[in-house]
């Protein structure tokens, strides 16, 4: 959607964003772990008004069964967005959008997770988006590996990413609606922040080799940031468990 | 047990000094990294991740509570609450069953007390109830906990579930699966379960085994008023 005509100021003479963030400021994250019963693993995040489910089940039986693989797991991630979590009512459903958005961050989460553990069986991986607010595929990218790591699952790292893009000539991080929908170029990133590998790049727009280069030093410096509170969330559900072991 | 118990991350580095790594770690380009959410501990000269969460693993001499989801001729299909459906081969049951005869003994439906006699590296399970106490478990009652929560309910050897069958006067079995099966009059069933599910919620506060206590004896006295 990006490049629409607008009359909005994305960005005044002091630099400042419509929602007062400078160029290179993200927007506030709150995420919990575990916040389903049913789940074997779940997080909540809360990404600037983005509100995101995301649930694990598994590793389990795999239905249907031809799409079981006798040497390692399938992970099979689903991005759903609900019909309320966008101005316009979303008909509900999985659409073009969603369905790549499903794929690519199945190919993410599988590039981490050790699938030749569990031959044989299926590791679903649900992402529900409640409201949406721009960079909603990063945000539930972000709030499955919590769910990952909170159902116990092995795998090489967390996954944590963020966007950036081009509004109004100047690059920018973590984009809001506004600047998604009339900025020039969104560029959203996913990284291994251990090894700065990265597991998720898509550009919409347009941006020179330049411009490309410094969005994505921005976005990667960002990610380390919320990977940090990613840890805090998994920490702050197990601490308690942990303490009562050690007076035993 | 060892001093050292913090909680570690997956993809957190681990220093493994003189030790060599156990479960729960894998070795990237000479350094150990931490594989899943758990607390570090260190034993015998490993250093091991011990889960805090996730699906039961099956492992070898585990006794288990399935349920039969599916009959063969020669043999069984159990759901032991694991990534894996489970078979139960008629040579490993105490009966002398005929060719086709598996359903005379064991249906769909029915709840058994197995334990895991083999794991294989593609991970198949074969369970057996070829061992005394391990049976058909008739009547009785099911609760589902998660199996990381199992060894709280057993207590330290044994000490929880004694005090919940003596104070209950019920029949309970424990699966390492996260499976219990209880057996007794309606109100020591409900007791118990009040009981499991204060155990799930309270296991990481102080004095559990006190408040399992107070609970048991406090919902005695009001039964007998009523």
């Amino acid at each position: 959607m990006s490049g629409m005509k607008t009359d909005i100021k994305l960005i005044d003479e002091n630099g400042k964003r419509i929602d007062g963030r400078t160029f290179d400021q993200i927007r506030p994250i709150k995420i919990e772990a575990g916040i389903l019963e049913r789940a074997d693993g779940s997080a909540y995040i809360e990404w600037g008004g983005n509100k995101i489910i995301a649930a694990v089940y598994g590793p389990r039986e795999v239905y249907p069964k031809h799409m079981q693989d006798p040497s390692k797991a399938v992970l099979r991630a689903r991005y759903n967005m609900a019909a309320f979590s966008v101005d316009e009512r979303k008909k509900p459903g999985p659409d073009r959008r969603s369905i790549e958005l499903s794929m690519v961050i199945s190919n993410a989460l599988s590039s981490v997770v050790f699938l030749e553990q569990f031959p044989r069986t299926a590791i679903d991986v649900f992402i529900e988006v409640l409201q949406a607010d721009a960079g909603t595929r990063i945000a539930g990218l972000t709030a499955a590996s919590v769910a990952l790591a909170d159902a116990g699952i092995p795998m090489k790292d967390l996954i944590v990413g963020c966007a950036a893009g081009k509004v109004e000539n100047t690059i920018v991080l973590d984009l809001n609606k506004e600047e998604d929908n009339f900025g020039q170029a969104d560029l959203p990133v996913a990284i291994i922040p251990r090894t700065k590998e990265i597991v998720l790049f898509q550009m919409d727009g347009d941006m020179i080799e330049e411009e490309i280069n410094r969005a994505m030093d921005m976005a990667i410096n960002a990610s380390l940031q919320i990977y940090e509170l990613q840890k805090d969330a998994l920490k702050r559900k197990y601490f308690n468990i942990v303490q009562e072991d050690e007076l035993q | 047990m060892e001093k050292i118990r913090e909680i570690v991350l997956p993809g957190e580095e681990i220093i493994l000094g003189e030790n060599k790594p156990g479960n729960g770690i894998y070795v990237e380009n000479g350094k150990a990294y931490v594989e899943y959410l758990g607390v570090k501990s260190i034993k015998s000269g490993y250093v091991n991740i011990i889960p805090l969460s996730g699906r039961y693993q099956p492992q070898k001499g585990d006794k288990v509570i399935g349920k039969i989801v599916d009959i063969m001729s020669s043999n069984w299909v159990v759901d032991i609450n694991a990534p894996y459906l489970a078979p139960l081969h008629v040579n490993d049951t105490p009966w002398k069953v005929d060719f086709g005869d598996t359903s005379k003994y064991l249906n769909v439906g029915d709840t058994i007390l197995a334990k895991v006699m083999s794991v294989n590296e593609v991970k198949q399970v074969w369970l057996t109830l070829k061992e005394p106490g391990l049976r058909k478990l008739q009547g009785g009652h099911i609760i589902t906990v998660s199996p990381t929560k199992v060894p709280r309910i057993i207590g330290k050897d044994g000490s929880m579930i004694k005090i919940l069958k003596e104070m209950t006067n019920s029949k309970i079995y424990v699966g390492q699966n996260g499976i219990i099966w209880v057996e007794g009059t309606t109100e020591s069933i409900l007791k118990v379960v009040g009981a499991i599910r204060l155990i799930e919620r309270e296991a990481h506060i102080i004095g559990l085994t006190d408040r399992v206590k107070e609970y048991l004896s406090k919902s005695k006295k009001e039964n007998d008023v009523e």
